[in-house]
This record gives C-alpha cells, sequence and structure tokens, in this order.
C-alpha cells in the first residue's frame, strides 16, 4: 500500500480549494511573496483580466513583442552537428525538412462517363481530369469526348497543362489543348483557372487559342448539394464563347451554346458513385442559325446514367 | 496489497523479448492484457538501467481483421517502460526494419542529442543497427515513447513509460492501471494522407447535409460562402480507424480489475495519431491529479478531453461491486474506444450511445472577441465572452482598437491585414482569426452543453509551483495556419520544408508565447525538451505542461524558461498534420560546450 501524502485533499469536497488552504496558510499571502506567476503582470494579465478571468493583483505588463536577444543569435546553427558530425546529420536533416511539408500525389478522377437517351440516336461521353505534384506546381490533364451510339466518336480533346496554385482555393493553368476529334483535328494554347468559389461553387474557366488563330472560351461551374453524406446532387452549368465564326466545328462568333445538367449520385464510397440525370444542350445565337442551317437541331435533353469514379 | 483473489487470468504476459519470435497471435504486454489487475511488481515490466527494445515489421489484429504493424518487442502498444526518478538509464534501441527509425521519449527532459528526432536531435537509427540513448532520469510521472520517423507512430510504434518519483507518490493509490488510448486503421498512413490530399474532408462521413444538422439557411449561407463545413472536426475518424484502449478494439473490451473501496490510478496517455478523446466512466467520478506528467492540485469531473499527446493521471473510488465502462469517445462522435473497469472479469456494464456531433461555431472561426448578439451566424458553441471585444493583446496586434467597435463584421475571413507582416498569407493559409480570444477556459470542442462537470484548463493548478518565477521578458506569438481544402498545415505560413525561421531563444531567458490558432481545427502543440507554464490567469496558478490543445480560432499562451540548450522541436501532434508542414524548431543558445561535446 502506497503512502498516502494528499489523502484528505482526495476526500475534500472541494478538492482545489481544499488544497489551497493546505498548501497555503492564507490566499493572498502567496500573491504577495512565494506561488508561481506572483508578479502581478503574470498572475493576471491585462487579456484575462479584461475577460474577468481574474483581478490584477498588481500593475500589470505585458512583455513586449521583440526579436532574439544577440546571444540567442549564437551559434553553432545546428547543435547536433557538434555531437553526431554534420556529415551524419547533413542528411537527416535534408529529409526530415523535406518529409515534413513536402509531398507529390496524384489523382485521377472520371467525373462524367455516361450514357445519354434522347432524341434520334443515344450517345455517350466522357469527361475528367488527373493531376500529379506537390501543394503549388501540379501537372495536370483534362479530357472529354463524346459520340453517338454506334457511330465514331463525334469530339474528343484532352489538355496538358501545368498547374500553379494561385490563393488557397484557385489553381491557374496553363498549357496545350489538342482536338483528336473531329477531324481535321486541332491544337490550342490554353489558359484557365480552376477552383473552389464562395458558396462551395467548384469553377472552371479557361481561353482557348487555336492553331488557325480561333479564339473561344469555357466557363463551367458544379456545385455539390449533399442531401445525405452519400446521396448528392449536382447541378452544373457550362457555357461556350467564340470571338469570332470557327467554321471548321460549325461555332458562330458569341455565346455558342450552353449545357445545364442535374445528376443525382450515390456515393457507395468516396470513390464510387454511379448517378443518373438530365441535361439540357442548346446552341445559342449565330451557332445555332447555323446548326439549323444544316438541318440539325439547336436543342438537346437528355436522360443521362453513368459513373463517377477517382483513384 | 493483495489481488490474487481475483481471479487474474493468465494470459500472455509479452511484456519483454521474450515472445518476439513466437510468429503472429494477439500480443500484448501484461499491463495491457484484458483482465489486467494492474501494474504489479511482478510484472515482467521493462526497468533498470539496461532496457533493451526490438524495432521490428509484425501483425497486428482487431475486429477480426489483420494487417500490418511496426511494434517494439512484439508486443502493441509497446512495452511498459518503468524507471525511478535519478536513476540513470540505457535505452538500447535495435533496428531490425529495412528503414530508419527512432524514439522520441515524450515529456522527458533529456539533453537533445537523446531527444530521438531524427535530423534534429540526431541522426536516426539506421536499419540492422542498434543505438543506445543514455541520460539521467530528473523527473517523474506518466510519459510515453513512439517513433519520429515518418508515420511510423501511426502503425503501432508507441508505448508508455511512467517514472516513480524518488520521494513519496504526489497522489495515493491502492492499484494502478496504464490507459493508452490510440487509432488504428488497415490503410497505409501514406494512403492516409494521399486521400487527405486528393479529397477535402475525405474521412469525414459526417458532414452537415440538406437534411441535417439544426443550422438555419442562412447560417449555412454563410459557411458556404466562407467555404468552410462546421462539421469539420477530425480530418481522420472513426470512418477508418478503431480506437483503442490498450490495444482492444471496443469490442475486445479490455478490462481492468479492482477491488471495491480501492483508490485505482488510472495513467491515461493519448497516443493516438490523430484522435482527440472524450474520456468519462459513468458513475464514476475522477479525480484529476497529474496533467502531461506534472502533480496537479486534485480536481474531481465528470469528462476530461485528452488531446493528442497529452496525459492525464486520474484517481477514481469504485465502491461497490459493480462493472463500469470506461468510454473513449472521439472529438467528431465517430467512434469510441471502450474498456471496462471491473472487479471480475467478464462483467461488463451498459456503453453509452455516441453523442452527436459537434458543430463549429463563429468562435471557432477566430470570432470569439465580437459580440454575437445580433449575428444570426454562430452555430451551437459558446456564447462570446462580453467585454473582451479588444483586449490589449489583440490591439497591439492590430486586431482591433480599444474603445472603438470590434473589428466590423464585413471584414473577411482572411483578411490578411490582420497578420502580422512575418506571417505568409498565401495558399496554406485560408483563415485569419479576426478577433481570437483566449480559450484556455472553454469547455473543450462539443462539451459545452453537458450537464456534468467538464475539465477544463483553467481547473488544474500546479501542486509544485514552477521553479523559475521570473516574469517572460518578452512575447512571441506563433500563428497556427492551414489550409483545410489542400491539406496543408504550418506555423506562421510556412510548412517546414519552407524554411520557417527557427525560433531563437537566449539559454535561460523567460518567454511568453501566444499560440493563435488561425484554423478552424483543434492543434495539440508540444514542444520538446521542456515543460511550460500555461497562462490561464487563475489566481491559484499555472499548469506546468508539455502539450497543449490550442482550440479552433482561439489563443493559448505559455509561459517558457529556455533552460535546455539545444535544437528542440516544435510541432502540432497530430501526425499528419506535423507530416503535412506544421512543425519548426526551436533554438537554445548559446550551447554549453562541456555539455554539448
Ligand atoms: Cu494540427
Amino acid at each position: 500500500m502506497r503512502k498516502f501524502i494528499l489523502l484528505s485533499a482526495l476526500f475534500a469536497s472541494a478538492p482545489v480549494s481544499a488544497q489551497q488552504a493546505m498548501t497555503d496558510s492564507s490566499p493572498h499571502a502567496d500573491h504577495a511573496m512565494s506561488m508561481p506567476m506572483t508578479e502581478g503582470d503574470a498572475q493576471c494579465p491585462p487579456e484575462h483580466a479584461a475577460m474577468g478571468h481574474c483581478t490584477p493583483q498588481a500593475e500589470a505588463v505585458t512583455p513586449p513583442h521583440a526579436g532574439p536577444s544577440a546571444a540567442a543569435l549564437s551559434g553553432p546553427e545546428y547543435a547536433a552537428d557538434a555531437v553526431w558530425g554534420a556529415g551524419a546529420m547533413e542528411p537527416a536533416r535534408r529529409s526530415v525538412y523535406a518529409e515534413h511539408g513536402f509531398m507529390n500525389t496524384g489523382k485521377i478522377l472520371i467525373d462524367r462517363l455516361e450514357y445519354a437517351a434522347q432524341k434520334g440516336r443515344d450517345g455517350y461521353s466522357w469527361e475528367g481530369d488527373a493531376w500529379y505534384g506537390g501543394d503549388y506546381n501540379r501537372l495536370w490533364t483534362k479530357f472529354r469526348g463524346e459520340g453517338a451510339a454506334g457511330k465514331a466518336i463525334e469530339s474528343a480533346e484532352v489538355q496538358a497543362l501545368w498547374s500553379r496554385a494561385l490563393d488557397p482555393w484557385f489553381n491557374i493553368q496553363a498549357g496545350v489543348r489538342y482536338d483528336i476529334r473531329p477531324k481535321p483535328d486541332r491544337a490550342h494554347l490554353a489558359v484557365g483557372i480552376e477552383g473552389l468559389a464562395p458558396y462551395l461553387f467548384d469553377v472552371n474557366a479557361a481561353l482557348f487559342l487555336s492553331d488557325r488563330g480561333d479564339l473561344t472560351a469555357r466557363v463551367e461551374a458544379e456545385y455539390d448539394q449533399r442531401i445525405t453524406n452519400r446521396l448528392i446532387l449536382q447541378p452544373s452549368v457550362e457555357v461556350n464563347l467564340a470571338a469570332q465564326d470557327v467554321r471548321s466545328v460549325d461555332v458562330g462568333a458569341g455565346l455558342s451554346s450552353v449545357e445545364a445538367g442535374l445528376r443525382l449520385r450515390y456515393e457507395f464510397v468516396p470513390e464510387f458513385a454511379p448517378y443518373f440525370g438530365f441535361e439540357y444542350e442548346g446552341l445559342v445565337g449565330r451557332t445555332a442559325r447555323l446548326a439549323r442551317a444544316g438541318g440539325e437541331d439547336a436543342n438537346r435533353a437528355k436522360f443521362v446514367i453513368g459513373i463517377r469514379t477517382w483513384f | 496489497m493483495n489481488d490474487t483473489t481475483l481471479g487474474r487470468r493468465s494470459l500472455l504476459r509479452a511484456g519483454a523479448l521474450g515472445l518476439a519470435g513466437l510468429g503472429f497471435d494477439m500480443k500484448f504486454p501484461a499491463w495491457a492484457t484484458t483482465g489486467s489487475a494492474g501494474l504489479r511488481a511482478d510484472m515482467p515490466t521493462l526497468a533498470g538501467e539496461d532496457i533493451r527494445l526490438r524495432v521490428a515489421h509484425d501483425r497486428f489484429s482487431v475486429g477480426g481483421r489483420t494487417g500490418h504493424a511496426i511494434t517494439i518487442n512484439g508486443v502493441l502498444p509497446a512495452p511498459l517502460i518503468r524507471l525511478r526518478e535519478g536513476q540513470t538509464v540505457r535505452l538500447h534501441v535495435e533496428n531490425t526494419l529495412d528503414e530508419d527509425t527512432s524514439i522520441h521519449w515524450h515529456g522527458l527532459i533529456v539533453p537533445f542529442q537523446m531527444d530521438g528526432v531524427p535530423g534534429i536531435s540526431f541522426p536516426g537509427i539506421r536499419p540492422g543497427t542498434t543505438f543506445t540513448y543514455e541520460f539521467p532520469i530528473r523527473q517523474s510521472g506518466t510519459y510515453w515513447y513512439h517513433s519520429h520517423s515518418g508515420l511510423q507512430e501511426q502503425v503501432g510504434h508507441y508505448g508508455p513509460l511512467v517514472i516513480d518519483p524518488a520521494g513519496a507518490e504526489p497522489a495515493a493509490y491502492d492499484r494502478e492501471h496504464v490507459i493508452v488510448l490510440s487509432d488504428w486503421t488497415f490503410l497505409h498512413p501514406h494512403q492516409v494522407i494521399t486521400k487527405l490530399k486528393q479529397k477535402d474532408a475525405y474521412f469525414n462521413r459526417q458532414k452537415q447535409t440538406a437534411t441535417t444538422g439544426e443550422m438555419s439557411v442562412a447560417e449555412r449561407i454563410s459557411w458556404s460562402k466562407m467555404r468552410m463545413d462546421p462539421a469539420d472536426i477530425s480530418d481522420v475518424n472513426g470512418s477508418t480507424y478503431s480506437f483503442l484502449i490498450n490495444g482492444h478494439g471496443p469490442n475486445e473490451n479490455w478490462t481492468g480489475l479492482f477491488r471495491p473501496g480501492e483508490r485505482v490510478r488510472l495513467r491515461f496517455i493519448n497516443a493516438s495519431a490523430m484522435t482527440i478523446f472524450n474520456v468519462r466512466i459513468p458513475g464514476l467520478p475522477m479525480t484529476v491529479v497529474l496533467a502531461d506528467g506534472q502533480p496537479v492540485r486534485p480536481v474531481e469531473t465528470d469528462e476530461f478531453q485528452i488531446s493528442v499527446a497529452e496525459t492525464y493521471d486520474v484517481i477514481v473510488e469504485p465502491t461497490s461491486d459493480q462493472a463500469y465502462s470506461l468510454i473513449a469517445e472521439a472529438i467528431d462522435r465517430s467512434g469510441m474506444g471502450r474498456a471496462t473497469l471491473a472487479p471480475r472479469v467478464g462483467m461488463t456494464a451498459a456503453i453509452p450511445p455516441l453523442r452527436k456531433r459537434p458543430t463549429l461555431s463563429m468562435r471557432d472561426m477566430g470570432m470569439g472577441g465580437m459580440d454575437m448578439s445580433g449575428m444570426d451566424m454562430g452555430g451551437t458553441g459558446a456564447p462570446a465572452m462580453g467585454g473582451a471585444a479588444c483586449p490589449p493583446e489583440h490591439a497591439a496586434m492590430g486586431h482591433c482598437k480599444p474603445g472603438q467597435p470590434a473589428a466590423p463584421m464585413h471584414h473577411g475571413m482572411r483578411e490578411k491585414s490582420l497578420m502580422p507582416p512575418t506571417v505568409k498569407v498565401g495558399v496554406g493559409v485560408d483563415m485569419v482569426s479576426a478577433m481570437p480570444v483566449d480559450r484556455t477556459g472553454d469547455r473543450p470542442l462539443g462539451l459545452e452543453k453537458e450537464p456534468h462537470r467538464v475539465l477544463t484548463y483553467h481547473d488544474l493548478a500546479p501542486l509544485v509551483p514552477f521553479h523559475d518565477k521570473r516574469p517572460p521578458t518578452r512575447t512571441i506569438d506563433i500563428h497556427l495556419t492551414g489550409n483545410m481544402g489542400r491539406f496543408m498545415w504550418s506555423f506562421d505560413g510556412r510548412k517546414m520544408n519552407e524554411g520557417a525561421e527557427p525560433i531563437r531563444l537566449e539559454r535561460d531567458e523567460r518567454v511568453r508565447v501566444n499560440l493563435i490558432n488561425d484554423t478552424m481545427m483543434n492543434h495539440p502543440i508540444h514542444i520538446h525538451g521542456h515543460f511550460f507554464e500555461l497562462v490561464t490567469g487563475q489566481d491559484h496558478g499555472h499548469p506546468i505542461k508539455h502539450t497543449v490543445n490550442v482550440m479552433p480560432g482561439g489563443i493559448a499562451s505559455f509561459d517558457l524558461t529556455a533552460d535546455a540548450p539545444g535544437d528542440w522541436p516544435l510541432h502540432c501532434h497530430l501526425l499528419y498534420h506535423m507530416h503535412a508542414g506544421m512543425m519548426n524548431v526551436v533554438k537554445v543558445r548559446p550551447m554549453d560546450d562541456g555539455e554539448a561535446a
């Protein structure tokens, strides 16, 4: 059985105050003399006094903000070198610094891989991106494409971008975009920003300058509304613009198309979610007129079903 | 003391080296074996002047699954090391891994070269080699030890360390149990951090949704405007973790024995990688007698929050012949560790259901100094303190002007002008606390409204006054910064790898350090090689600690005597926060040449 030094304190109904009374004959005496932090200011710093936590016992002084003294700056820079030798410490030091904060990671996201039921021939499409890198700089690739069931791929593009973090939420991205379909293939310079806007909208806006000198732009936004932790409703919108007519792809100058979608997905795990939804695509302005002149519909409504996955 | 009547089961006693080679079976040290009668003199505890520890790849099972672990002497948690104040110890650590390892003696006052942090205190322990730590034991209390290499701590590389005082025990007891809390995942720790980098709040499966939560539409809109989730409590949680008590999952139900009427000392150690626990034993009040190994004036409570790397010793006095559930609930309520205290093996008590996930408030967003009346934001947190709108330390930081209204509502959640120029408000900083307040007196996150007693730092009073009674002569501010979405964590906006300027202290100088939390997460901040006095402003004195949990959007201040020359890590003890960059080095100079050479 161990000896009870403070036995009575443990039985006291108000242990703290009981203990206080035991060790200090008078709580006021200890302010004046023996306790730690009795120098008034430290015992009751002004910020606590201001919060009503305590009453200052003496004139309060908050120590000033100041840099290190000359002695604090005296060497050696690395204390352990003197014990273990700089040769042994240097590689370990380099790795401990790198290990705490530097890390390359990557992600491949198939945001949409879907089948579209629509008027006429059904269609299919895919869209996603992948990145690799650290917190600031990443290599980024984006890909998308679509086609009609039983026919060749109508459009397919891939982008290769260097991505640089702009602020906590946004990245600026620059690189090239290559359209494999439709033929003839085209290459573009691409520059854009991508990130999370206030109110939690995922935003992606990019400008493209093609090898034929055509300037176009694309703006996408989507929002994840969690209904439960697994069931997520995602409205999305995409707008395409052109600075001039791009005859080879039947795009007219100005606002060329608007897409609006609503997808409901179920995340069995965050990495895997099937979904279904609707999407509306409308050609606008000169592009719509070009389409109608070519005997095509300017509007299209689709019922989509697909899979979202990442790893 | 006579406990043979308790019918202690003879189970595996793998406290020391002996069982490491027996092949896979669940192996626990004797103190961590279920049905333990507590620490006893005849247990195969590691003690004495020469202690051998062998770090090895191993297997660990919980909940019916088995995965890869790194263990010491073949057990998880690692063996109990029991030392005596005043002795000298040599700890021979053999590394059988194919990678470097290390052991840091958490909370121990040692020469810096024995502190065990690769690249800062020593070169690390290479594969296939044995390193001998040697240092005098100059303190007593409950501590622990763990790897400081990579993410080894997540896979089992941690154990308890108890030091008996040279003189009398500050708090009397009849029986003692060590209670090691930890978190276990079958994911590889690199996968854990990869997921965190890939997807914001990947592990949170309790997000606020359209169909859950009590927030008004206006509050929801204001949180989404800030691009923050008021449900972001723990980065890694029960969606992947099994919460362990002495290496046992909740269903394995580790049981510690007592005899009714005894005073039972429970030495709680939070050895988790990422989990802050709320600890309670329904029906049994707990008297806290030590915090971080240092004696405090006994204070009775019904529940306490133990942040990662903290230790609390409590004494309980069960008087009746019944079992009690010991509950360590994760702070985000995504799961619990559960054990049983009982007079006999096999007895159990009711397990309280998990409580509701806490929701962050504007106080957790650094708006604590604002008068909240009239604001329709705020969640369920504690009300703001009146009269603290512009305390002097904030005025000094330029946060506000005394006598004028507090920082105006229209400034955003990331007002760069509120930060001193030494803080880099860049990609890695998604929030600046506009009006942070001292939160050491706040009830911990999620326990604001519990009807029973909840321990706060203000309740802790040192039993023995700190030896250095000089007031601090200068103040240093350290901002705890981060980017939730990109999972970047740092001090003053600079991750460790970004070349943060070390914190330079003159030997024996006394400084006040303000830890200002510019994030909406709790951060247990730990300094190596020193104890500090946590500035609570209480008349009963300031508790002496090695780790302080800085609440979201709040301030915690400590006074430090820089009496240990050398280089010492200062870091967040959430393993993945540290790994993501929330670490720096404190350099105390000049060196004592006689000691360093
Ligand atoms: Cu942290």
